[in-house]
């Protein structure tokens, strides 16, 4: 089964989205929450890696703390998924393991 | 923790008197507050204290009191946007005290 | 006793809620502003997400603080700089941004938001007394 990297930290300040990114294998899962979720956006200088991240793995970013930032699912990286609190728990459920990117 | 008891209603305050937690606050609790500090309560103090309110509503903060003698002025007319006037309603401080009586946390910049 | 009024400079680098940076800085900028000085603030890096528009927490829960920085025109704080190039690299423009705004002595409304280059920061950075960053 495939791992969950959640990562928290926003990838313009800290490397650690960069980090997982390479550092994650193909049809893992990786989850933006807090800081990190500002990542997802569109046109942002990371917009290229993420999206070649997309093509193959699961990329999710938190709603509520997007809602948070003031951005919303029209904002962010099509390919992106939102998931709510619930669908966070079904995420950490559904992989072997969680990795936490901090 | 210190408590006030209004209405039968045993009220968490802290070592100054402001609220603990600002959802308990109703406007017995500023006529309490207002006893134990001795004002009397006229409606033109009830006016501060519900723009007080108003304004925290708002903005998040409670104003310093240059801020709100500015504001009171454009809501309420010059003659109540000053501090003399002010302080004549709440001598211990226009910030300080009316923000406790309104239930709000001391004004940020207020020492 | 001689009031010296000195040029306080906040800069904000930082984006809000996941640290407690923004807030912090936001309680000490009004604080110095109640001292009357002379306060500017500039939000750059991820500190242009400390005043993005529709910030809504109703459903992580935490405290909106966004709103308080529309109170900064009535602390007569009006010369909020934010980074041109900040904004570009975060797929950001001004229409991303809150709308703050200051009244004028006539009470007539005027925009407090500058939008300034990296370039122009620095000149603006050196012309200071104080550059408080966080």
């Amino acid at each position: 089964m495939a791992m969950l990297h959640t990562v928290n930290k926003s990838p313009f300040e800290r490397n650690s989205l960069n980090s997982c990114l390479t550092k994650s294998k193909e049809g893992s899962s990786i989850l933006l929450i807090e800081d990190a979720v500002v990542g997802a956006l569109k046109g942002t200088i990371v917009a290229d890696k993420l999206s070649a991240a997309i093509a193959n793995k699961n990329v999710y970013v938190l709603g509520s703390d997007l809602n948070t930032r003031g951005f919303t699912e029209a904002d962010i990286l099509d390919g992106i998924k939102t998931v709510d609190y619930a669908g966070f728990v079904d995420l950490v459920a559904e992989h072997s393991n969680v990795q936490s990117w901090l | 923790m210190a408590t006030i008891t209004v209405e039968g209603k045993e009220i968490e305050v802290d070592e100054e008197g402001y609220l603990v937690d600002l959802s308990a606050w109703f406007p017995a609790v500023a006529s309490e507050m207002a006893k134990i500090d001795e004002v009397e309560m006229g409606d033109d103090h009830w006016d501060i204290i519900n723009f007080l309110r108003e304004y925290y509503e708002e903005y998040q903060i409670a104003p310093a009191v240059r801020v709100l003698t500015k504001a009171v002025a454009k809501k309420l007319g010059k003659e109540k946007g000053n501090s003399k006037y002010l302080y004549e309603l709440f001598p211990y401080g226009p910030g300080k005290q009316a923000c406790k009586f309104a239930g709000l946390p001391k004004p940020t910049g207020c020492v | 006793m001689s009031e010296a009024i000195k040029k306080f400079m906040f800069v904000n680098t930082k984006a809000p809620y996941g640290t407690v940076y923004a807030l912090e800085s936001l309680e000490v900028v009004l604080i110095t502003a109640a001292f009357d000085q002379d306060v500017s603030l500039v939000f750059c890096d991820d500190g242009v997400f400390q005043i993005s528009n529709n910030q809504n927490t109703e459903a992580s829960g935490m405290k909106n603080f966004s709103n308080a920085y529309k109170a900064l025109g009535d602390y007569d704080i009006n010369k909020l700089y934010v980074e041109k190039e900040s904004l570009e690299e975060r797929g950001l423009t001004l229409d991303n941004i809150m709308d703050l705004t200051y009244e004028d002595d006539d009470w007539a409304e005027k925009p407090s938001i500058k939008l300034v280059t990296r370039a122009e920061l620095a000149d603006l950075m050196d012309d200071q007394d104080l550059v408080i960053s966080s």
